[in-house]
């Protein structure tokens, strides 16, 4: 039988769910007019008082926040109340940037735990399992959000934290944990470790996995369900808007499920900033309709995913989003169409291929020109002429059905594209605009 | 008794020739017969070598993407007509040849010629069948 963490939630009629919600949001923007001086000033630049907002439709009426205003106001400056309800700070890697700081209250806190315990239920936890942890813990949200999450669910927490292999796989035998949640490259790699040290992973007592804080693949997901003998899930989350716990999969393994009675989200052109309807692919914006230290207002994730709010045979009526497909950084526009590097990627692994590829963009004669340069493999050589155009028919083919958008291919001698710490540079744009 | 050809695809860069032919000499092979076939971004150079295995392996190692191909061989006498004969008898049979490329030999009077047709087997038997000489690997050098 199905089991839930809040069934009276995560099967709620929709109709109820846009109740909560159009109660929360009126709270939430009257609490960011009053306590945060940008958004007042937000609000009042384009005429909007927080009494126009009368229920969740009015969304759209609300400004956008975006990852450049958190770091205007670094690090305190978007808080909405004061330091002293604080009970916890996060920060991001701030790898691309000055570091964006999040604060949380103890109901914020709770939130986000019941969010990460939604998630543990739906991968088949209960309060009987121990779940074992192996994000890092620190001002990344990975580690203790699904700690908290554990807690919450009451279930046993295991702080493991990330790094030192020999001591997770000990850690997997000797604790006998359930369910292990990390991010999808460390999961990979400790299941090749399992399998270097001759360990059946059958006779691991884990049976589940929770990963997220990075993009993985459908085929990822094979490789470490078979290295672990477990059911991988994937859990979406960014410290903006709480951490790990935002959304997440299901049994079906068919969509994330949001908390959208916290985060509500909607999916805009990145363009045109307006919404898209179900289905179509754009970027995720969430709105923090429950929570009080950091109430982001329509806050722009860069993330590119869709929305559906098809019923999902687990009995979630919660609205599923898609796993991420890339981010609105990397997106190019040619010919008036967005194009991902990620969905080039995906129609060379889908023939089989070797994802070692390049995209050249020009401007030619005021025309927008779009080349996907790919390293020869041997199995794509042929000794003739007919068979290797043939090849780069095939990808130009396929290419173009899925990107709407003719390109050129040209095969390429295998380590041409430049690579530089291993990681090669995708896209090239020579376009002078 | 096909002969072994060596495939090399090549980006047209300048100097690419330069580097696969360098890594030959460094494995210390000798190439007796080459051909590129190219079109506007890149070719196939195909090659017939000493040591065929020995030039895959070495090319390889230089992280270039190489293939060994099974051609044919015939030997036909230096005069002129000499390979329209041989041509000729395939043609008859409706055996169409992908590509060819001759070379003169260290034999006075006679020259070879290296084609790719699809059954290597079938053309082996209709050229030999007119007197048509094949020759292999060991007599190329």
């Amino acid at each position: 039988m199905e089991r839930y963490f809040q069934p009276e939630i995560e099967q709620a009629p929709r109709e109820y769910l846009r109740a909560i919600q159009s109660a929360r949001l009126i709270k939430m923007v009257h609490h960011c007019y009053e306590h945060v001086p940008f958004y007042r000033e937000k609000f009042d630049e384009i005429g909007l008082s927080p009494d126009d907002i009368k229920s969740i439709d009015d969304i759209q009426k609300l400004p956008f926040t975006t990852k450049q205003d958190l770091r205007d106001h670094y690090p305190f400056g978007l808080f909405a109340v004061p330091k002293d309800q604080l009970v916890r700070i996060h920060a991001s890697s701030g790898t691309t940037g000055k570091q964006t700081v999040v604060g949380y209250t103890q109901h914020d806190i709770d939130v986000w735990a019941e969010g990460a315990a939604r998630a543990l239920v739906a991968a088949g936890g209960t309060e009987h399992d121990s779940v074992h942890v192996s994000y890092g813990y620190g001002l990344f949200t990975g580690g203790l959000g699904l700690h908290y999450g554990a807690e919450k669910l009451g279930a046993t927490a295991i702080p493991v934290s990330s790094g030192n292999t020999d001591r997770q796989i000990q850690i997997l035998q000797d604790f006998g944990s359930d369910i292990i949640c990390c991010t999808p490259s460390y999961a990979m790699y400790i299941g090749e470790s399992v399998g270097k040290k001759g360990i059946d992973p059958k006779t691991l007592k884990v049976r589940a996995g929770i990963f997220g804080a990075e993009p993985w693949s459908e085929n990822m997901r094979k490789q470490i369900e078979k290295s672990l003998a477990i059911n991988a899930y994937d859990i979406y989350g960014l410290s903006e808007i709480a951490g790990p716990g935002v959304s997440y999969e299901c049994r079906c393994k068919n969509g994330l499920h949001v908390c959208e009675d916290y985060f509500y989200p909607e999916i805009i052109d990145p363009e045109t900033l307006q919404p898209l309807p179900d289905g179509e692919y754009g970027e995720l914006v969430f709105t923090c309709i429950g929570k009080e230290a950091l109430p982001l207002v329509r806050y722009r994730t860069r993330d590119i995913c869709s929305l559906t709010h098809e019923a999902c045979e687990c009995g979630r009526t919660l609205v599923r989003m898609s796993k991420p497909r890339g981010r609105t950084d990397d997106m190019l526009i040619i010919r008036g169409v967005n194009v991902f590097p990620s969905q080039v990627e995906h129609v060379i692994l889908s023939l089989g291929m070797e994802p070692n590829y390049q995209i050249i963009v020009e401007r030619k004669n005021n025309l927008d020109t779009m080349e996907v340069c790919i390293e020869m493999s041997p199995q794509m050589f042929s000794d003739s002429v007919k068979g290797l155009e043939g090849t780069e028919a095939k990808i130009e083919a396929a290419l173009h059905t899925t990107l709407g958008l003719s390109a050129k291919v040209r095969l390429v001698e295998p380590n041409s594209i430049p690579r530089s710490e291993g990681k090669a540079k995708r896209v090239i744009d020579k376009r002078k605009i | 008794m096909p002969i072994k050809q060596i495939s090399v695809f090549v980006e047209n860069k300048a100097g690419r020739l330069a580097d696969i032919t360098a890594v030959l000499e460094k494995a210390g092979i000798d190439i007796r017969a080459l051909s590129v076939a190219d079109t506007t971004n890149y070719g196939i150079l195909r090659l017939i070598v000493s040591d065929p295995d020995r030039a895959e392996n070495a090319l390889k190692e230089a992280g270039m993407t190489v293939s060994i191909t099974s051609v044919l061989g015939i030997g036909i006498p230096d005069v002129p007509g000499g390979f329209s004969k041989a041509i000729r008898v395939l043609s008859d049979e409706g055996i169409s040849v992908e590509y060819a490329y001759a070379f003169i030999t260290p034999r006075v009077g006679m020259a070879y010629v290296i084609i790719r047709v699809e059954d290597n087997e079938k053309a082996a038997q209709v050229l030999s069948d007119k007197g048509i000489a094949l020759i292999d690997q060991d007599e190329i050098f």
